[in-house]
């Protein structure tokens, strides 16, 4: 009795998890093995439209014939590159169409015209022609002719599906010059990015967890960057920053505290001189950090404003009665409570920021050295048309990734066994 | 000792001041006046008379009278120094004045004698101060996309700092951006577009969600640990890594420009999480009420309808509306989905409108605000749950 109960409990729980399970195996983990299949592979963004035979149906009357007509089917290989072998043609028509000329490749049976066209090259086309008579002398009616629509039918190579594989993507990914100059930037988007709004979102939750006067209000507010959509930002801090009329460089003239509008997007270095010391900061990654740091430092905040209420009150009266300075209060007790979320925090940011396109994406479009990663595969996919390479370059996020995460538990670990 | 206290307090005031004043400052250049210096050197000096003064004073004076004789001698002041500014930016100094002294009158000369006074003059000034940036750096950059969609590209282009709306004017004038951005630009279809995907998106995930949410969190079963550790290292999977995949395969068999596709991958993408945040939920539920349910002869479906979700309705709206928001603001999918206009989500739609170097900047802000009013306001009215939705399922973003 409990093992047939035993068993219905099993039956259901399959029942009820397979649509989610499959759903999301179709979609994501399918298509990652695909990314790997496809990244060992030449393949074009022009390769993967299917070829397909294809037929324009035109019927013509015949002048002074009115039981006769001509019908021309204007026949092509949709594709430019790529053969289709057997091409297999059916048409049907009325039952009192007699067929007058019969080409060798086709057979006129039971009302419908079939045939066999063999092999078309790529760019194939052909003026197909057939004239018809009615053996009952009736006339014709043009526009029911129109409405039956040929079949066609044909084999062809899909591209993704041989066997051919190369290594070529991933040589030129990983041994052209620039891939050390992406991963630095990646590295210097995704680090400073993440550094930033951990401690922006310290400070923020350490601001609203004392009592002041619409502090619920301010929560909402701090979270505004964080559930307003991307596009929207991403624009209007284009304009804020626009250098002929944006609001900052407008701003920034009017109080005279710069001479010319800065770029902020659109230049790659300033020259900066800090206490006789030069140097060159990239301006629009900063930038682009910068944007980055505003949008996410709420989450920082949510999490680290759910640990810091979670700390007993007794902690900091117990400082209080010791004589404690608010400063020795924050760096003895507020900090090492909040360690555990700020570790969490830093990889699961880290992962998210060195996968993040949009954000890039909307602000330069890659441009003037702030091409990260991400936004390389969609160059090389789309922009260059180059699926293998934008596939290579996606695996190699990835395998960069899962190094990142085995290196952080490993660190994680240690620190653990430590304590 | 107290010397020390002393100059550092009134250091820290001074400098929240000369912040104070500069903000105010900056929001009324941006309403058309034309103000070109913070002044900085001298609301310093200001600033440092008025803390040390209000220290000597002490109580001598009722504190109300105190705070409104430094004001008005201030507002004297700077309103010489500019001249022919309109009195509310006058009202707006004496405002700020009138706050700042009531902030440090709770200090007083004998309290700058404890022990760490400086330090927590220091904390309370920057927790101050703090909120006035955070408020200001966050709510900035809204602010403007809201004003400049009511403005015109000409006045925008003489003067990029005049905000000030003309309320005077005509109402169709004052909508103009939105007018055209409805009529011209197809925007009402987009907005349908969107909340189809969005909505649709919601009701998929929760159809498939709360069957599997209910196996993980209640049923015995080969393989439930494995399922339940794999849906967050799933959920950690980069979007753009199945970005070329789902392009290709989405070609093949044509799905590429149809919301059937959008919703498919953003039901994928969101379902990981939702079972997640939902199983969690279920787990809490106490298992007698089932109990009763399996003894009252109710199949497993029973006991979902009947009691699991009536039960769970906080939880079902948290992910409900992050899905939907998550749906509303996805860009990355749609952007490589979709290439015809007619199957637009708003998010593609902006970005299709930026790609053209004429579209006047004021339609671009009116489509911003159209893309983000909704989900602001189903933040800010809801915001309980979808707190409570962030907080779980925050790795995304």
């Amino acid at each position: 009795m409990n093992d047939t109960l035993a068993n219905t409990e099993k039956k259901t729980a399959y029942i009820l998890t397979l649509p989610a399970v499959l759903l999301v195996f179709s979609i994501i983990l399918f298509p990652i093995f695909a990314n790997i299949w496809i990244s060992f592979k030449e393949v074009e963004l022009k390769d993967i439209r299917i070829p397909e035979p294809r037929a324009k149906k035109i019927v013509k009357s015949i002048s002074d014939e009115p039981t006769k007509i001509k019908i021309l089917y204007k026949l092509r290989n949709s594709s430019l590159i790529q053969e289709i072998r057997d091409v297999s043609f059916q048409d049907s028509f009325p039952k009192n169409f007699e067929i007058e000329n019969l080409d060798p490749r086709c057979s006129y049976e039971k009302y419908n015209l079939k045939c066999e066209f063999g092999n078309w090259p790529a760019k194939y086309r052909e003026n197909f022609q057939v004239i018809f008579a009615t053996n009952d002398g009736s006339k014709i009616d043009k526009k029911n002719l129109k409405s039956i629509k040929p079949k066609l039918d044909g084999k062809s190579d899909n591209i993704l599906l041989n066997t051919n594989f190369t290594l070529k993507n991933f040589k030129k990914v990983l041994f052209e010059n620039e891939f050390i100059d992406l991963l630095l930037t990646t590295f210097y988007y995704t680090f400073f990015g993440t550094v930033g709004s951990i401690i922006f979102g310290i400070l923020t939750a350490q601001m609203v967890n004392q009592k002041f006067y619409g502090r619920t209000f301010m929560r909402s507010v701090l979270l505004f960057p964080y559930v307003a959509p991307v596009v929207a930002l991403a624009y209007t801090w284009e304009l804020l920053l626009d250098p002929n009329s944006g609001t900052l460089n407008s701003l920034l003239l009017n109080y005279q505290i710069i001479e010319t509008p800065i770029n902020l997007l659109g230049q790659k270095y300033i020259e900066i001189s800090i206490l006789g010391f030069d140097f060159k900061l990239r301006l629009a990654l900063t930038t682009v950090i910068m944007f980055e740091i505003w949008r996410y430092f709420p989450l920082a905040f949510l999490f680290i404003l759910a640990r810091l209420q979670a700390i007993p009150k007794e902690l900091y009266e117990a400082a209080d009665v010791d004589g404690a300075s608010p400063f020795q209060k924050f760096f003895n007790i507020t900090l090492p409570q909040i360690t555990a979320v700020i570790s969490i925090l830093f990889m699961i940011r880290f992962i998210w920021n060195f996968n993040k396109f949009e954000d890039v994406f909307l602000l330069t479009g890659g441009a003037s050295g702030t091409r990260t990663l991400p936004i390389n595969v969609y160059q090389q996919g789309f922009a260059i048309s180059d699926i293998g390479m934008g596939s290579a370059v996606s695996i190699v996020i990835v395998a960069l990734l899962l190094m990142f995460m085995f290196f952080y538990f490993k660190l994680l670990g240690k620190r653990v066994d430590e304590n | 000792m107290r010397i020390k206290n002393t100059i550092l307090f009134s250091l820290i005031s001074t400098f929240f001041l000369i912040f104070l004043i500069s903000i105010w400052k900056i929001l009324a250049t941006l309403q058309g006046l034309s103000i070109n210096s913070f002044n900085i050197e001298i609301i310093f000096i200001f600033g440092l008379l008025i803390s040390l003064a209000h220290l000597g004073i002490g109580d001598r004076i009722k504190s109300i009278h105190k705070s409104i004789i430094f004001s008005s001698i201030f507002v004297f002041c700077d309103g010489y120094l500019i001249q022919k500014l309109p009195i509310w930016y006058n009202v707006g100094v004496f405002l700020i004045l009138y706050f700042f002294i009531n902030k440090i009158s709770k200090y007083t000369f004998i309290g700058l004698k404890e022990e760490h006074s400086t330090q927590v003059i220091l904390f309370d000034f920057l927790t101050l101060f703090g909120i006035l940036f955070f408020s200001f750096v966050i709510l900035f950059p809204f602010y403007m996309m809201l004003v400049t969609s009511f403005k015109t590209q000409i006045a925008l282009l003489v003067n990029p700092l005049d905000f000030s709306i003309n309320f005077a004017q005509d109402i169709k004038d004052l909508f103009k951006s939105y007018f055209v951005i409805f009529k011209s630009y197809k925007f009402g279809k987009y907005i349908v577009t969107s909340t189809i995907v969005s909505v649709g998106t919601v009701i998929i995930t929760l159809l498939f969600a709360i069957p599997a949410a209910y196996a993980v969190a209640r049923l015995n079963f080969f393989g439930k640990t494995f399922l339940s550790t794999s849906i967050l290292i799933i959920y950690m999977f980069p979007a753009i890594v199945l970005v070329i995949p789902l392009y290709t395969i989405f070609s093949q068999l044509g799905l590429r420009n149809s919301i059937e596709g959008l919703l498919i991958v953003y039901t994928a993408t969101t379902l990981p999480v939702a079972i997640y945040m939902l199983q969690g939920y279920f787990k809490s539920i106490p298992k007698e009420l089932e109990e009763a349910a399996i003894l009252d002869k109710l199949s497993w479906f029973g006991i979902i309808i009947k009691i699991i979700i009536p039960l769970s309705i906080p939880a079902i709206s948290s992910v409900a509306l992050y899905v939907f928001m998550i749906a509303w603001n996805e860009f990355l999918f749609s952007l490589m989905f979709l290439d015809n206009p007619n199957s637009f989500t708003l998010s593609r739609a902006i970005q299709y409108l930026s790609g053209d170097a004429e579209t006047p900047r004021q339609y671009l802000m009116a489509g911003s605000v159209v893309v983000t009013l909704p989900v602001l306001f189903i933040f800010v009215y809801f915001e309980k749950y979808l707190v409570s939705g962030l907080t779980a399922g925050s790795v995304k973003g």
